[in-house]
């Protein structure tokens, strides 16, 4: 378990140090990209870190409370823009599925029907 | 007394607290409002009130506890890695449908809010919506937007996606189950995936695939993206 809290820490750092140095991405990105590379050429074995992601990512829920707390700060300001952000969220949620379902229904489908054939 | 209320210690005990009690009722009666995550952010703000401590002075143990919001967004990794394994037949399909599900929901969660002229706070915490809790704080504070702000946005867009996600796809004719649930997934992250889940194993994993290609795939377009759409609503 501490060893996969280690090496958590060790990409997410080396994600913070490409950061700083010009990756326009959010160091905890690029350490979740690093990590990804670092399981797929083998040379870090899932095992390692199952447990300590496992834990964490089975209890990102709590994780959520203090930024959702920082709320009260912003409640005016949903108030007062809430059809722009209403319409957004719906527009967006509806437009998100629509789009990924039906390219990945058909470019999936369609890429079975060629290992048919 | 007052000493104790600005204590980081006592914050990090009364998160834990209102989160477990939610826990509880959520266990016994599953209705939503009872969701540990609503108990703990709803308890934690009426306790403040009721003590007039400013948010600010919570911060200092709120912050201990979103600290770890970090190494969870490298631990989505691993599920990144093994469920992109078990997929990979399909792996260019799912880079492409992914990559135009994160353009459509960035421009479609930015235009609204840019020409209904709300706030620039609105529009950067808005941009990355349909992403994971943890990524999205982190894609809106980039941006320039507010990371609580952007948490909400997201936890709002889980919820209706989870409630009316089947419902659309079905319309739609989605019925494909790695497309059902990658969809899902997709638009509504942790709670699409859970409602994916409930139809099975191939849905819940194309789900948690979503999560987190959709986090990759958004937090490399939307400062591009963003600019773009400022300059042509803004």
């Amino acid at each position: 378990m501490l060893g996969g809290i280690f090496y958590l820490f060790l990409f997410l750092t080396a994600g913070e140090i490409l950061r700083s140095a010009g990756i326009p991405l959010p160091g905890n990105v690029i350490g979740m990209i690093l990590m990804t590379i670092a399981l797929s050429t083998g040379i870090l074995k899932p095992e390692r870190v199952r447990t300590a992601s496992n834990t964490l990512l089975d209890n990102l829920a709590f994780l959520f409370v203090p930024p959702g707390v920082g709320i009260m700060v912003h409640a005016q300001l949903i108030r007062s823009h809430w059809l722009s952000i209403a319409i957004a969220v719906v527009v967006s949620t509806v437009l998100v599925l629509a789009v990924v379902g039906v390219l990945q229904q058909w470019l999936g489908g369609r890429r079975q029907h060629d290992h048919a054939s | 007394m007052t000493t104790l209320l600005e204590s980081p210690v006592l914050w990090v005990t009364v998160t834990f607290a209102f989160f477990l009690l939610g826990k509880t009722l959520y266990a016994r009666w599953r209705v939503p409002f009872f969701h540990p995550v609503l108990v703990g952010i709803a308890g934690v703000i009426g306790l403040l009130v009721l003590t007039g401590v400013e948010y600010e002075t919570y911060r200092s143990g709120g912050d201990i506890i979103a600290f770890f919001l970090g190494p969870s967004v490298v631990a989505l990794g691993l599920p990144l890695y093994e469920r992109f394994q078990e997929m990979k037949r399909q792996g260019p399909a799912l880079v492409v449908s992914i990559l135009a599900g994160s353009l459509a929901g960035l421009v479609s969660a930015v235009v609204p809010v840019l020409l209904m002229a709300a706030p620039d706070l609105v529009v950067f915490s808005m941009a990355p919506k349909s992403v994971t809790t943890p990524i999205a704080i982190s894609v809106a504070e980039q941006l320039g937007g507010d990371g609580s702000l952007a948490a909400s946005f997201v936890v709002m867009c889980g919820i209706l996606g989870g409630v009316i996600g089947p419902m659309v796809l079905h319309v739609l004719g989605v019925k494909d189950q790695v497309a059902f649930g990658y969809a899902l997934g997709a638009a509504s992250h942790g709670v699409g995936t859970a409602r994916a889940l409930e139809s099975g194993r191939t849905a819940g994993a194309a789900g948690s695939l979503a999560i987190c290609l959709n986090g990759v795939a958004t937090s490399i377009m939307a400062p591009a993206v963003v600019q773009l759409l400022f300059r042509l609503f803004g």
